[in-house]
């Protein structure tokens, strides 16, 4: 190509030319840009699609981890009229450093906004935020709040009469902390840490620590999982790698069907199967294994939670396996055997080597899948069996904690997406198989 | 596979003992599948075998939990069975509006899916598409993040824009998480196509248009159909994001069957999973077959 435009350009001044008289170059860039534009139009609108319903809900959630607004401003339920509160104590917090006393022209600030607060009937939403950063403060905000109208100078006086926790210096740390919009204390509860009445950032102690444990349980009962699921994968895949194609379809079929079978129906027949008056254990009393008193508990518990996830994601170990070892050349290990090879040892050191792609791509998958699990151990997990996921759910559904709900799915989205870039580069997604 | 004539004994004992091992295996896979749809025509409201199942009396079995999916909801199901009461429980009963809900739900994402996903997929596989890997990765994520974590993202998005207890939000989050699967498999179709099919079309004076349905879209049309069928089976079993934006009374099955699981299990939740199992091997079978003619007509086949 360059030595076409050396020579031409010896002869012709302008260069090579298209039959039109543009230059070759440019109206190949054209049409190169144009081939760009075209497929790009084509994604385009699904581009469009995904960032509307998945990347900005992400999104929404990843403020939301950062953000509590509800010492801040009120919404009317019925209206969604949003008032702003708290002002003349926020005001009192900017012109006041940091752990000082509060003063009477503090607690006059608290008394006008506590008048407000009842007005709009807010003051359960303020309680409830406060209490995320100091525990067992809810009460005295509702309480305060209806007896607000009465309250008369000195406030300082009137509002520890009324309470006398009111003074409590980690009170008005959490109040403080709460008048900021955007708050990284949501992401400290989400790893056990708490700030003390100082600011600094501590460990909370260990008996109260939940989320680090959780955090650490899922990991392990993922990689716990992944194990089985490679142990119990790698057989299979490799005789539907090894029998003629008639029969291997056949034999796939076996494990194509749960890959298609609803989630919650795999999930309800390991509950008939493992309960305790379930299919197992009614086999494993006639067949005289245990004593009809000694019925082994399997679900309901961390054993429920692997044995069913375990069923549920061995198909993806399977399927990138299979793929990897069908076109291992047997040669390979016959040639091994015949240089005097013992059959463990061709295997060894000739046909696993081979496979080390397929059990990469198989227990990566498997592990992503497994960290955000949510559906089988909150149905067969017990409480000892609970995942992260879980409890992002409770914290959504029960305690109504959405900020601390969206820190934790941000950490374990955080996770995910590591993993799922490490997946990428070593596998490639082009290379994710269905059946 | 076969056990080589020179095998010595210790080889052989292994590789029955492997074959066991693989049988095992497959019965670990498919017995929890397979052991409820006897279970779901027990005649008591257990879960497990009674002794006149297990001895193949026919009082030991009955159809009762199937026909609690009917009457569950109804106005009046004692009535006689006659036209208006089938009427009544076409209206009325829980299990039948929640089927409905899902298929309605179930046939619009997976239409949405499909088109947007098909388009999508030609022009990944051009390789003049820029940033492909990248779009790439970010067009499959919804299949890798945690279903958790893109629910409780819906239910701040939706909350605000008001999507929340629609259909279309709920419409819209399910297409989202179909699409990927018609990506995979569209793209992997469209490995094996011949693009030099395409530009004799054209050289024959066919515009982009005729070509693309006269050509690209019958090779391609198993692909999108295993697609679509992925999709709408992820829509149909799909429960997390239904209970966290649905509206209450936007019951789908996948929800009905989470409630009962949940409340109190009766033997009614093994009847829709049987039913459901059914469905399954009807897709599967389905999307075997397609993957069969798609080999065939590109020559793979492996006879």
């Amino acid at each position: 190509m360059a030595d076409m435009t050396a020579t031409s350009s010896g002869a012709a001044p302008q260069g090579l030319q298209t039959a039109d008289g543009r230059p070759l170059k440019a109206a190949l860039a054209a049409s190169q840009a144009r081939a760009k534009r075209r497929a790009f139009y084509l994604v385009a609108p699904l581009l469009a699609f995904i960032l509307l319903t998945f990347v900005l809900p992400i999104g929404q959630l990843l403020t939301r981890s950062v953000s509590d607004p509800r010492f801040i401003e009120n919404v009317d339920r019925s209206t969604g009229e949003v008032t702003p509160i708290m002002t003349g104590l926020r005001a009192w917090f900017k012109a006041n450093a940091p752990g000082t006393e509060p003063d009477e022209a503090a607690y006059a600030a608290l008394a006008q906004d506590l008048v407000l607060l009842a007005e709009l009937r807010g003051q359960g939403d303020v309680g409830t935020r406060i209490n995320y950063e100091a525990p067992g403060t809810r009460s005295l905000f509702t309480k305060t709040a209806r007896k607000a109208d009465d309250l008369e100078a000195p406030f300082k006086e009137a509002i520890l009469d009324v309470d006398k926790d009111w003074a409590d210096p980690v009170l008005w740390q959490a109040m403080r902390d709460a008048s900021s919009r955007y708050t990284l204390n949501f992401y400290l509860a989400a790893l056990d840490m708490t700030r003390d009445t100082d600011g600094n950032i501590v460990n909370v102690p260990e008996d109260r620590q939940v989320y680090l444990l959780l955090f650490k349980r899922t990991a392990i009962l993922s990689v716990l999982i992944t194990f089985t699921t490679l142990v119990l994968g790698f057989p299979v895949a490799y005789l539907l790698a090894n029998l003629p194609l008639r029969y291997s379809n056949l034999l796939m079929i076996l494990v194509l069907l749960p890959f298609w079978t609803s989630l919650l129906v795999r999930t309800t027949s390991w509950m008939v199967l493992l309960q305790s008056q379930g299919v197992i254990n009614d086999l494993l009393v006639w067949a005289g294994i245990i004593g009809d008193d000694g019925r082994i508990q399997m679900i309901y518990n961390q054993m429920g939670t692997v044995i069913a996830m375990t069923h549920i994601l061995l198909p993806f170990t399977v399927l990138p396996l299979y793929s990897v070892m069908r076109p291992i050349k047997p040669s390979y290990v016959r040639a091994a055997r015949s240089l005097g090879a013992t059959s463990w040892t061709a295997f060894r050191r000739v046909y696993l080597p081979q496979t080390v792609p397929g059990i990469g791509a198989g227990a990566l998958l498997v592990f992503i899948l497994a960290v955000g699990y949510y559906i089988t151990p909150a149905l067969v997990g017990g409480s000892s069996g609970q995942l992260i996921s879980n409890l992002i759910a409770f914290h959504m559904q029960n305690s109504l904690n959405w900020s601390l709900a969206a820190a934790l799915a941000s950490l374990l989205l955080a996770g995910v997406l590591v993993l799922y870039w490490l997946y990428d580069r070593l596998v490639g997604i082009d290379n994710l198989k269905l059946g | 596979m076969a056990l080589p004539t020179h095998a010595d004994t210790l080889e052989r004992v292994w590789h029955y003992t492997y074959l066991v091992i693989c049988a095992l295996i497959f019965l670990f896979l498919i017995a929890p599948i397979i052991i409820i749809i006897p279970l779901s025509f027990n005649s008591e409201p257990y879960f497990t075998f009674t002794e006149k199942m297990l001895s193949f009396d026919p009082t030991g079995y009955s159809m009762r939990w199937y026909d609690t999916l009917l009457t569950l909801g109804m106005s009046n199901p004692e009535a006689p069975r006659d036209t208006s009461w089938w009427a009544d429980a076409w209206a009325n009963a829980t299990w039948i509006r929640a089927a409905k809900n899902s298929v309605i739900i179930g046939f619009f994402s997976t239409i949405l899916a499909t088109a947007l996903g098909t388009l999508a997929a030609l022009g990944l596989s051009r390789p003049e598409m820029p940033f492909r890997r990248t779009v790439m990765a970010v067009l499959i994520s919804p299949m890798i993040v945690p279903i958790i974590i893109t629910a409780t993202g819906l239910f701040f998005f939706y909350s605000k824009t008001g999507l929340a207890g629609s259909y279309v939000g709920i419409i819209m989050a399910h297409a989202t998480l179909g699409i990927p699967f018609v990506i995979i498999t569209v793209t992997a179709t469209l490995v094996g196509f011949d693009h030099s099919l395409s530009r004799a079309a054209a050289s024959l004076g066919a515009n982009p248009t005729t070509s693309f349905f006269k050509i690209t879209m019958p090779l391609i049309l198993p692909g999108v159909v295993s697609g679509a069928l992925f999709a709408f089976v992820t829509s149909f079993d799909e429960v997390v994001v239904v209970l966290f934006v649905a509206a209450h009374d936007q019951q789908t099955i996948p929800r009905q069957m989470w409630a009962g699981i949940r409340e109190q299990i009766s033997p009614a939740i093994l009847a829709v999973a049987t039913i459901l199992v059914i469905v399954s091997i009807g897709l599967l079978t389905a999307v075997e077959l397609l993957r069969r003619r798609s080999e065939k007509m590109r020559g793979l086949s492996p006879g």
